[in-house]
C-alpha cells in the first residue's frame, strides 16, 4: 500500500500539475507560496484529504501553511490521528 | 487606536515590501478619451507623451465613440446626473427596465438584471442563488470577482484545471457520488479568460452540464460584443445561446468602456438576485448617462457587425505578424494576445523600451499569472488602423531584437533570462 506522504504527493501531482508539465514536486515542495497551488484551489485538496480518510479539517486548521507542503500536510493529519495505513481507500464521507 | 507611529509603519512596511518585491502598482495619467492613440503622463508629472495604446479593453472602439457620447449627453439631459438611490427605492427609471430588456435580447436570456459593475454581479450573484446544500466547480483561471464571490457564498467550492474538460468531468462525478446529497452543480467559467486570451470551451461544458445535470455560469466580460458571428459572446461562438443558465457581463469594455455589468439568464435566478444580491440591493443605482449610452452601443453593434469584424481582422493581422516576427503568443480566438516573456524583470524592462517607442503596454508576471509565465498583455481593438498596428509591430520587432528573444523557444529565453 503506497505510504500516507505518496498518497497525497500522487493527489498533488495529478490535480495541480498540467499536462505534460516538466516540474518536479518533492515531500518538501513549497506548493501555495511556491505558485504550484493558489489558496482558491487549495480547496480541492482539503475536500480530497476529508473524504479519503473520513475527517473534517476546521476552516481555521485548514491554513496555506499547514497546505503548503506534502510533509506539512502529513503532519495536519496527524492531528486527525491520520497515519499511514489509515486510507481508507475510498469516499467513505 | 489612534493612527499613531506604530499603526503608520505597519502599513508604510507592507508597502515597501511591495516595491521591494518589484508589484507595486503605479497609476499612469491619460490626458485624453480613452482609444487608440493617447497622451499619457508616465511617471505622473511627467511630459506628456502621444502612445498607441495596446492595453485597453475598448474591443470595440466605442469608448470615444462621438454616437455614444451624444447618447450619453442626452442621458444627462433628459434624466438628470444621479439617481441618489438604490434601485428598489427610488433609483429604477424607465430606462434602466429598457436597458435590462434590450441586455436580455442581445444575449439570448430570459431576463436581466444590472449591476454597478460585473465585479458586483460576480460578488453577489452566487450569494443569492445557492446555499451550503449546493456545489460550485470553477476553472482555475477565472477571474478574480467570481472567486470573491464564492468565497462570500455558503456553498462548497471545487475547481477544475484550466479548460481540462476530463478534469471537470471526474469532479462532476465526484461531487455526484461523494457529495450525493447535492442539491445543486453549477460549473463557474470565464467566456474568454483575460490573462490567456483562449475562450472556454462552451460547447463540451453544456455537453457535460446535461450529462451531469448542472448549471452553466459564465462571465462573458472579455467576450460580449465581439466574440460570435454577430458579437453576442462566447455561447454564440459555441452555439450554445439559450443554454447558459447565468451570463455575468459588464460595459466597461466592448459594450461602451464606462461602467456597469450585468447578470443576464434564467428569469428566477434574475429575480432571485432582484431579492436577495447584496451589490444590488445596497448600492446605487447605475446612473442615467451610462445607461442612454450602453442602449446607443447595443443600437449600433445589433445593427451592424463591421466593428466586431474590424477587430476579427486586426486580430488576425496582429498574431500573424507577431508570430512570424519570432515571439511566443498564447494561442486563442479573443482580442487579447500574451506575448510570453516567462521572466518578470524581461517583461518590464520590455514594457519600458516599448513605451519609449510609442508603444502603451503593460507587463504582467506573478501574482497576476503564475510564477514563469511573466508576458506582456496586447489587446485589439476595431479603433486600431492598419497604420497603428503596423508600428506597434515594428516596434515590438525593435525590442524584440535588442533583447535577442526572436525565434528563440520558450528554453531558451528562460535560459537567457530565468524565470
Amino acid at each position: 500500500m503506497a505510504s500516507l506522504k505518496d498518497t497525497i504527493l500522487e493527489y498533488v501531482k495529478n490535480e495541480y500539475l498540467e499536462e505534460g508539465s516538466d516540474e518536479e514536486i518533492t515531500y518538501d515542495t513549497a506548493l501555495i507560496s511556491g505558485g504550484i497551488v493558489d489558496s482558491f484551489s487549495m480547496i480541492s485538496l482539503k475536500v480530497f484529504l476529508e473524504t479519503k480518510f473520513n475527517i473534517d479539517i476546521p476552516d481555521a486548521k485548514a491554513s496555506p501553511e499547514a497546505f503548503d507542503s506534502v510533509n506539512n500536510i502529513v503532519k495536519l493529519l496527524k492531528e486527525f490521528s491520520v497515519e499511514d495505513g489509515s486510507a481508507s481507500g475510498g469516499n467513505a464521507k | 487606536m489612534a493612527y499613531n507611529t506604530d499603526v503608520r509603519k505597519i502599513y508604510s512596511d507592507q508597502l515597501e515590501e511591495l516595491k521591494g518585491l518589484g508589484i507595486f502598482k503605479e497609476e499612469r495619467a491619460i490626458c485624453t478619451p480613452q482609444d487608440s492613440e493617447i497622451e499619457v503622463e508616465s511617471p505622473i508629472g511627467a511630459e506628456k507623451k502621444r502612445v498607441i495604446n495596446m492595453c485597453a479593453n475598448n474591443y470595440l472602439g466605442l469608448s470615444s465613440h462621438p454616437e455614444v457620447v451624444k447618447a450619453a449627453h442626452e442621458g444627462l439631459d433628459v434624466r438628470g446626473y444621479g439617481m441618489s438611490s438604490v434601485r428598489f427605492i427610488c433609483g429604477t427609471q424607465d430606462i434602466h427596465k429598457e436597458l435590462e430588456k434590450k441586455l436580455t435580447e442581445f444575449l439570448g436570456t430570459e431576463d436581466t438584471i444590472l449591476f454597478p459593475s460585473c465585479m458586483d454581479a460576480n460578488a453577489g450573484v452566487f450569494e443569492a442563488i445557492l446555499t451550503e446544500q449546493d456545489v460550485m466547480i470553477a476553472d482555475r483561471l477565472v477571474h478574480a470577482s467570481i472567486i470573491d464571490g464564492m468565497r462570500l457564498c455558503k456553498a462548497q467550492n471545487d475547481s477544475y484545471k484550466h479548460s481540462d474538460m476530463a478534469h471537470l468531468e471526474e469532479k462532476l462525478q465526484l461531487h455526484q457520488s461523494a457529495t450525493g446529497g447535492k442539491r445543486m452543480r453549477v460549473i463557474i467559467t470565464d467566456g474568454a479568460f483575460s490573462m490567456d486570451g483562449d475562450l472556454a470551451k462552451m460547447d463540451k461544458i453544456v455537453e457535460l452540464a446535461e450529462k451531469y445535470n448542472a448549471m452553466v455560469f459564465v462571465d462573458d466580460s472579455h467576450a460580449s460584443g465581439y466574440i460570435g458571428k454577430t458579437g453576442r459572446g462566447s455561447h454564440e461562438h459555441f452555439g450554445v445561446v439559450g443554454k447558459i443558465d447565468i451570463i455575468t457581463t459588464t460595459l466597461g469594455k466592448a459594450l461602451g468602456g464606462a461602467s456597469g455589468g450585468c447578470v443576464s439568464g434564467r428569469k428566477e435566478i434574475v429575480e432571485m438576485c432582484r431579492q436577495k444580491a447584496r451589490p444590488y440591493l445596497f448600492s446605487n443605482t447605475v446612473a442615467p448617462v451610462i445607461v442612454e449610452g450602453a442602449l446607443r452601443v447595443l443600437e449600433i453593434i445589433s445593427k451592424s457587425t463591421a466593428r466586431r469584424d474590424k477587430l476579427e481582422e486586426n486580430t488576425k493581422f496582429w498574431r500573424k505578424g507577431l508570430t512570424e516576427a519570432g515571439f511566443i503568443i498564447k494561442e486563442g480566438e479573443t482580442a487579447i494576445v500574451p506575448v510570453m516573456l516567462f521572466n518578470a524583470k524581461l517583461s518590464q524592462d520590455i514594457a519600458r523600451d516599448l513605451y519609449a517607442e510609442g508603444i502603451y503596454a503593460v507587463g504582467f508576471f506573478f501574482p497576476v499569472v503564475p510564477k514563469g509565465q511573466a508576458r506582456i498583455r496586447t489587446q485589439l481593438s476595431a479603433a486600431h488602423e492598419m497604420h497603428h498596428l503596423e508600428k506597434a509591430l515594428a516596434a515590438f520587432i525593435k525590442v524584440g531584437k535588442k533583447y535577442d528573444i526572436l525565434g528563440k523557444t520558450k528554453q531558451e529565453i528562460i535560459d537567457k533570462y530565468g524565470m
